[in-house]
């Protein structure tokens, strides 16, 4: 062993470690969306289940909701348990500017049912498309912010931040229910007869811009998440998610993180209520269902949390799981459900993805006939006379 | 006289009537070590919980350079020049020691700063350089939770260090470390309280005379004596504070 070698061996690594290039897995998820927008639609076709194609787009939907779960339960260690309340905004922000797609003059038929005559001064707005886009987004993000900011200001955690959030989806989901003058009450929005861009809302067409839609915003939304999760505050969420009274005294105030990420994650769970809605045709407060929003947090867990991937994988499998066992065996899907998350919550702790960690990897690569990875310390690796032995097996 | 970093005056604290601080009165120079010791429930965490925005005070006044804490938050004061170490290690297990010293070392606490700013090449100089310091080189890019109890210790000084505050306080910064490892830990004070004013809270009373100038005995929420480390010791009351009764620290 030469003194050079010695040398670059023990100089310390002091070049700081760069957010990892993102390149190769955008062009992987780009790659994938692109499979997924021609392939699956027609695969499904060939093999004569064409009804699933929309199913598929509305569960890639919900995994969109998915992914801002994981942002805020995940990584940051806040379990919302009333998501529904800004999958409904966004489903309903969409449905109303449907609802008003009508000869001038006439207001949506279920206003006659109540007696309204004139349109209710908050419907206007969503005659405009560019304004119904926004409000999507940005309307549940702004109900997150202020609840978000209430709730965090004054450090409420914990169980005690997931009641708070199942409260205010009751509160919200007896608001919708009891307003038929307003938004038609427990009836919801319909969405499928109305028009759009000069066709029914259910025609195939327009079901397959919103299943290519919903797996745009699938891939956007995740390359988003991965965004921020892959720098500094991902790093800080994460340690807000360990230890937030210590993050404090680092000199942060982690009463704006929260507040961002669980806003953007309201977003994001937006995006997926309007595409979910057109897909199923219709909106009702049935959105804003305590158990519908726990089932949010079975997909994350089932998937794996503070992944993304994981996320979005276990809001697909456990929807299609649900969808065949309850087509054989309809009364069987409420157990399996729970012996699901019993499972994962006993065995998997971190998901089917965690089936991946690093020791499993290793096993399969043992039996996969390569040889095996020696990893421990990094003082060992760097301990000369340990590199001496391992390079010279027989001395 | 050089100038007061920290003074505080009649402070008290009580919880439900229970006074954890009680009438104490306490001052500090720019520059100056101090070791804080006292028995069990002198209140000595709740002094550290006061001083950083923790615990707010039932009455009386904390000031850092010449500032009244009291309106300030925790994150705030930190951001003003006070740093923490904790009892028990209080590093983010989960990141690796390069980013629990790249947090604390971030200019920009803000979100957005966090969001889109990069580490300045300063910053990473610094931490380079922490990592030497703390003797972390080589295990800089693992998860935290691996280190051993001395390292998260170190670790934990240097995010300390990292948030480069004026005043450090640091509680029981050898608890659970070897004989070894303790006089590291104390060369590693003494180095920094060259440029930093520097409070130790300390039961152990070998590392203590290791480092301490000056020694403030905490008892019953107030303040029993102050001076050097012999005058201490030989102090009667401090005598019958230590040994007097049954429940006696590690003092020797």
């Amino acid at each position: 062993m030469t003194a050079v070698e010695t040398k670059s061996q023990l100089q310390p690594d002091i070049a700081p470690r760069r957010r990892k290039s993102l390149l190769p897995e955008i062009i992987t998820v780009a790659v994938l969306a692109l499979v997924f927008i021609f392939l699956a639609p027609a695969l499904l076709n060939v093999m004569g289940q064409g009804s699933r194609v929309n199913q598929l787009g509305r569960f890639v939907a919900l995994a969109i909701a998915a992914l801002g779960i994981d942002l805020i339960w995940g990584y940051t260690g806040m379990l919302s348990l009333g998501h529904g309340i800004f999958f409904a905004l966004g489903g309903y922000a969409l449905a109303m500017h449907l609802q008003l797609q009508l000869p001038a003059g006439q207001i949506p038929d279920f206003f006659n049912l109540y007696g309204v005559t004139e349109l209710p001064l908050f419907w206007q707005p969503f005659y405009s498309l560019p304004f119904t886009v926004l409000a999507i987004f940005i309307i549940p993000t702004i109900v997150a912010a202020v609840l978000g900011y209430l709730v965090f200001r004054n450090r409420i955690r914990g169980v005690y931040f997931s009641i708070l959030t199942q409260a205010a989806l009751i509160v919200f989901f007896n608001f919708f229910n009891g307003q038929q003058k307003l938004i038609n009450g427990t009836n919801g929005l319909k969405t499928d007869t109305a028009q759009f861009f000069g066709a029914l809302v259910s025609e195939p067409r327009n079901q397959t811009v919103f299943f290519v839609l919903s797996v745009l915003f699938l891939a956007l939304g995740y390359a988003f998440c991965r965004w921020l999760t892959s720098g500094r505050l991902g790093r800080l969420l994460v340690a807000i998610r360990d230890d937030e009274p210590r993050v404090r005294f680092s000199g942060y105030d982690p009463t704006w993180y929260k507040v961002f990420v669980f806003a953007v994650s309201a977003g994001l769970a937006g995006i997926a209520g309007a595409l979910y809605t057109v897909q199923s045709g219709i909106i009702t407060p049935k959105a804003m269902d305590i158990a519908f929003s726990i089932e949010m947090v079975i997909w994350v867990a089932v998937g794996g949390r503070a992944t993304l991937v994981g996320a979005a994988l276990g809001a697909l499998i456990v929807n299609f799981a649900k969808t065949l066992l309850s087509e054989q065996y309809p009364e069987f899907w409420l157990f399996f459900q729970g012996a699901l998350f019993l499972l994962v919550v006993t065995v998997l702790p971190s998901g089917f993805l965690g089936l991946l960690n690093a020791e499993n990897v290793l096993w399969l690569r043992s039996r996969l006939g390569f040889p095996p990875k020696i990893s421990t310390y990094p003082s060992l690796e760097e301990d000369l006379e340990v590199q001496h032995e391992r390079k010279n097996p027989r001395n | 006289m050089s100038e007061k970093i920290l003074e505080i005056e009649d402070l008290t604290v009580s919880f439900d009537g229970f006074k954890a601080i009680n009438n104490l009165n306490f001052s500090m120079n720019a520059g100056e070590l101090r070791v804080v010791i006292g028995p069990n429930g002198a209140g000595k965490t709740t002094f550290m919980d006061v001083i950083t925005g923790k615990t707010k005070p039932t009455t009386g006044q904390v000031t850092f350079k010449g500032k009244n804490l009291r309106p300030y938050s925790e994150h705030q004061i930190a951001r003003m020049g006070i740093g923490r170490k904790f009892q028990t290690p209080r590093v983010y297990q989960k990141l690796t020691p390069r980013e629990n010293l790249e947090l604390s070392c971030a200019a920009s606490k803000n979100v957005f700063a966090s969001l889109l700013g990069r580490p300045a090449a300063g910053e990473r100089r610094t931490i380079a350089g922490l990592l030497e310091t703390i003797g972390l080189v080589a295990k800089a890019d693992i998860s935290a939770e691996l280190l051993s109890h001395g390292e998260k210790q170190r670790l934990e000084i240097g995010m300390l260090v990292a948030q480069s505050p004026d005043l450090l306080l640091v509680d029981e910064p050898v608890a659970g470390l070897t004989d070894e490892e303790t006089e590291n830990v104390g060369n590693l004070l003494l180095a920094l309280a060259e440029s930093h004013s520097i409070m130790v809270i300390e039961h152990d009373m070998e590392f203590v005379r290791q480092i301490a100038r000056k020694v403030t005995v905490l008892h019953q929420g107030t303040v029993l004596c102050e001076g050097t480390m012999d005058e201490v010791q030989n102090d009667p009351k401090v005598i019958e504070v230590y040994l007097g009764t049954e429940e006696t620290e590690h003092a020797e």
